[in-house]
């Protein structure tokens, strides 16, 4: 069992939770994620560890609540647990050694990004984060990436920081020069849209892949995505990739097999007129 | 009761048959298939057993249960001698009596098989066991006194069971570590709860923690804890995963949405349940039209799975013949009954898909067989221009898994053999003193008994290793 610290709503329908989990707190590297189940019946969901906190025994997860499993894992209350938590899981990221490192986050990606920076500034690259969400409410984690360097936020409707989409504000940094490397983490056109960008020049990209997960240790292939043409198990030779080798298309299409199952899970959870008063 | 039948006696007994659900009514649903035999049938089958000198069933049996004994004590009803003494032999009697490919090993052997039908050793072992379970023989084994020295399990199916179970029977400490939230392996992820009721793990497993035996779920070795630290921290490791690394066909299309490896489709329906969606919440994609790939057990679970998900069609695509189908002989035979198509001497050479990336049919080659290959099997080979598409919404694949190098990629001094198996001795000692192997993960994928007898091997050396001889 792994009790719930603290449930911090970071955004509409975005939470933080800090949870007991004390080896993975321990151990985790960036890019590493764990496998969680809320308990009997719940489905098995992979989560990036957003944050770790050793002394207390603590991780953070932060959670998009858009389907049934992920807004009850959202709901839970300080003192609630959760029952089965695994990791941490993944290969950690391949960091930068030296040089100026680009973090690109979109929306709940921004949390993903986030511990690759927290490790690269530790070994004394510069980092400078480049953060998106939709409107100024949908920004998270900008002023923990504000603590490893500089920050630009963009918002798709202005409201915030610089209108337009994170690309955009890559574009001018990119044309500034002296860019090592460009971590993306985010929706899958986000993280298409930056591989692209950075394509011409050649600059190293790397995108954190979320395909539909079972296991998280390699025994299932559900996680199979396209990169460099070879299939590979995200669970395991992943989650992050080269973004310039990566089947964007693939992995859009592929993520959207349960589509028609999740629809209905949430609609009995919640009941159709209530989802019709959220639109 | 006694068991004094003249051999004439015993001869005139015919085979008795399982008693099994209605094919017709158990297509669509995932309680048990066989009923069991009754005390009656039971009794009787026993009877047939010829008490033979030197029986040679022993030695087709991996484990070297001495069969003879526990029939003999059925036949004359004495169901609690005939329990322990089975028990005495195998750890899992009600498992193997439901699992073990009986036709290839001791009924293979037993020489009433040369004139007719041979003794079922496996109804009669699945009997005595329910029987040992319904009346609670067998939970109370005694236990050596503490030895003080601990021991870890790395996994938690056949082969991790049975270490523990002997291991804390030796007085050791002993911890089992299993990477999903449950315990069982394949024995609760893939084989099916219409072979094997689920309960019957269940129950080994709160047996195990009864005696106390520690399970940790959700520990992975290789991520959590690497086996380094492990060795560290207990005085013996006895490393049991299995073989569970999913072998694809490589050919187009099978990322296509409706193609899943049986260990992803099997884990969906057993682990998850993803039948009772959405009373759970994992789904599974039910389709009219389901083509399985491969031959062997694993291939059968799967498309009889598709048929209890509501598949009105559910074909077994095999490159070989019919006699050449690894699954037990009785899956093929249920298979046959609950109305599997089978396709033979078939390869698929691609998966087809419409304009959303779904599923919509498999497209194979018509093979010959050709010359033997190393196997002794005759090769098959395409036939030129025989391709033609097989029309399916869900296409899975069971043509074999591998060894994980999620632990054993992580630990370079651990010897593996060219497959990626750990090589381990016939006592199951690997190259790391204080380290041993077995089950799939040392033979590549084989049986539930063959991985019951690795762990019991193991156990043995494993405490005279911390005994010190
Ligand atoms: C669908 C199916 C049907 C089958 N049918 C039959 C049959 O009818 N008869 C028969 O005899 N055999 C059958 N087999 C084969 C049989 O199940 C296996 O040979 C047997 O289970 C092997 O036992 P094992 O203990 O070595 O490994 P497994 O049963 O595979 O158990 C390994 C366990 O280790 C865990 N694990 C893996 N990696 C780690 C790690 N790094 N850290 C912690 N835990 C880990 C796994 O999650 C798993 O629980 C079947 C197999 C399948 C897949
Ligand atoms: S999630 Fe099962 S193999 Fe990756």
């Amino acid at each position: 069992m792994h009790t719930i610290l603290a449930n911090t709503q970071l955004a509409p329908n975005v939470v933080r939770l800090d949870v007991v989990a004390p080896r993975i707190a321990e151990i985790r590297r960036a890019g590493q994620f764990v496998i969680v189940r809320k308990g009997r019946g719940a489905e098995r969901i992979p989560l990036t560890i957003a944050d770790a906190d050793p002394a207390r025994g603590g991780i953070t997860l932060v959670i998009q609540a858009v389907g049934k499993s992920t807004r009850e894992l959202a709901a839970l209350r300080p003192g609630e647990a959760i029952q089965d938590i695994a990791g941490p899981l993944g290969q950690p990221t391949e960091l930068l050694e030296r040089g100026h490192a680009v973090c690109v986050g979109g929306g709940v990606g921004t949390a993903v990004v986030h511990p690759i920076a927290q490790s690269l500034r530790a070994r004394g690259v510069r980092v400078t984060s480049i953060i998106g969400g939709r409107a100024k409410e949908w920004v998270i984690f900008e002023a923990e990436l504000r603590a490893l360097g500089a920050v630009i936020v963009c918002t798709d409707d202005g409201s915030y920081g610089r209108p337009g989409f994170v690309t955009q504000a890559l574009a001018d940094v990119l044309a500034d020069g002296a860019v090592d490397a460009v971590y993306a983490v985010g929706p899958v056109p986000m993280m298409r849209a930056v591989a692209e960008l950075t394509r011409p020049s050649g600059v190293p990209t790397i995108v954190s892949l979320n395909p539909v997960m079972v296991d998280g240790t390699g025994m299932c292939g559900g996680c199979r995505v396209t990169v460099g043409g070879e299939t590979k198990f995200a669970c395991v030779d992943g989650p992050e990739f080269d973004g310039h080798q990566v089947d964007f298309a693939e992995l859009a299409d592929r993520l959207g097999t349960y589509r028609l199952f999740e629809r209905e899970a949430l609609e009995r959870h919640e009941g159709p007129c209530k989802i019709g008063l959220e639109q | 009761m006694s068991n004094d039948l003249t051999p004439k006696e015993r001869m005139a007994i015919d085979r008795q048959h399982m008693p099994e659900q209605d094919a017709g009514a158990r297509r669509r649903t995932f309680t048990e298939v066989n009923l069991g035999f009754t005390e009656q049938l039971a009794l009787l089958e026993a009877r047939r057993c010829l008490l033979c000198k030197s029986p040679k069933c022993i030695s087709g049996c991996p484990v070297l249960v001495d069969i003879p004994r526990f029939i003999n004590f059925l036949a004359a009803g004495n169901l609690p001698a005939a329990a322990e003494s089975l028990l005495s032999d195998n750890a899992l009697p009600a498992v193997t009596g439901r699992v073990c490919p009986q036709e290839t090993q001791c009924e293979e052997v037993c020489v009433r098989g040369v004139k007719g039908a041979p003794v079922a050793v496996g109804y009669l072992e699945r009997y005595v066991a329910d029987w040992a379970r319904a009346h609670g023989v067998g939970a109370e084994q005694p236990s050596a006194p503490p030895s003080g020295k601990r021991a870890a399990v790395i996994g938690s199916g056949p082969a991790g069971l049975t270490a523990a179970g002997e291991l804390v029977k030796y007085g050791h400490d002993v911890t089992v570590y299993e990477a999903f939230h449950t315990p069982g392996g394949v024995l609760v992820y893939g084989i099916p709860e219409f072979r094997l009721p689920k309960q019957i793990v269940e129950d080994e497993v709160e047996r195990l923690k009864a005696r106390g035996v520690k399970i940790e779920c959700n520990v992975i070795i290789g991520k959590t804890y690497t086996l380094r630290e492990l060795r560290e921290r207990f005085d013996a490791v006895f490393i049991a995963v299995g073989a569970g690394l999913p072998v694809f066909m490589n050919v187009p299309g099978e990322n296509l949405k409706g193609v899943y490896s049986a260990n992803e489709y099997l884990t969906r329906t057993n682990l998850m349940a993803a039948y009772a969606f959405p009373e759970v919440d994992t789904p599974i994609l039910t389709g009219k039209r389901v083509a399985v790939v491969g031959g062997g057990n694993v291939a059968m679970d799967a498309v009889r799975t598709a048929k209890r998900l509501g598949a009105d069609e559910a074909t077994i695509v095999y490159r070989r013949g019919k006699k050449e189908l690894p699954a037990r002989i009785e899956e093929i035979h249920h298979a046959e009954e609950e109305g599997i198509r089978f396709e033979f001497l078939v390869a698929p050479v691609e998966v087809v898909g419409n304009a959303e990336g779904w599923v919509t049919g498999l497209t194979c080659l018509r093979m010959a067989l050709g010359e033997p290959d190393d196997s002794g099997r005759r090769r098959p080979v395409p036939v030129p221009g025989s391709e033609f598409v097989i029309a399916c919404d869900i296409v899975i694949v069971a043509i074999g898994t591998r060894a994980n190098p999620l632990l054993t990629g992580s630990t370079p001094e651990l010897k593996l053999n060219k497959w990626g198996n750990i090589e381990a001795d016939e006592r199951g000692a690997t190259s790391i003193p204080g380290v041993y192997a077995g089950g799939d993960i040392v033979r590549g994928a084989a049986t539930v008994i063959l991985a019951m007898g690795d762990g019991k091997t193991a156990a043995r050396a494993i405490d005279a290793y911390l005994r010190g001889s």
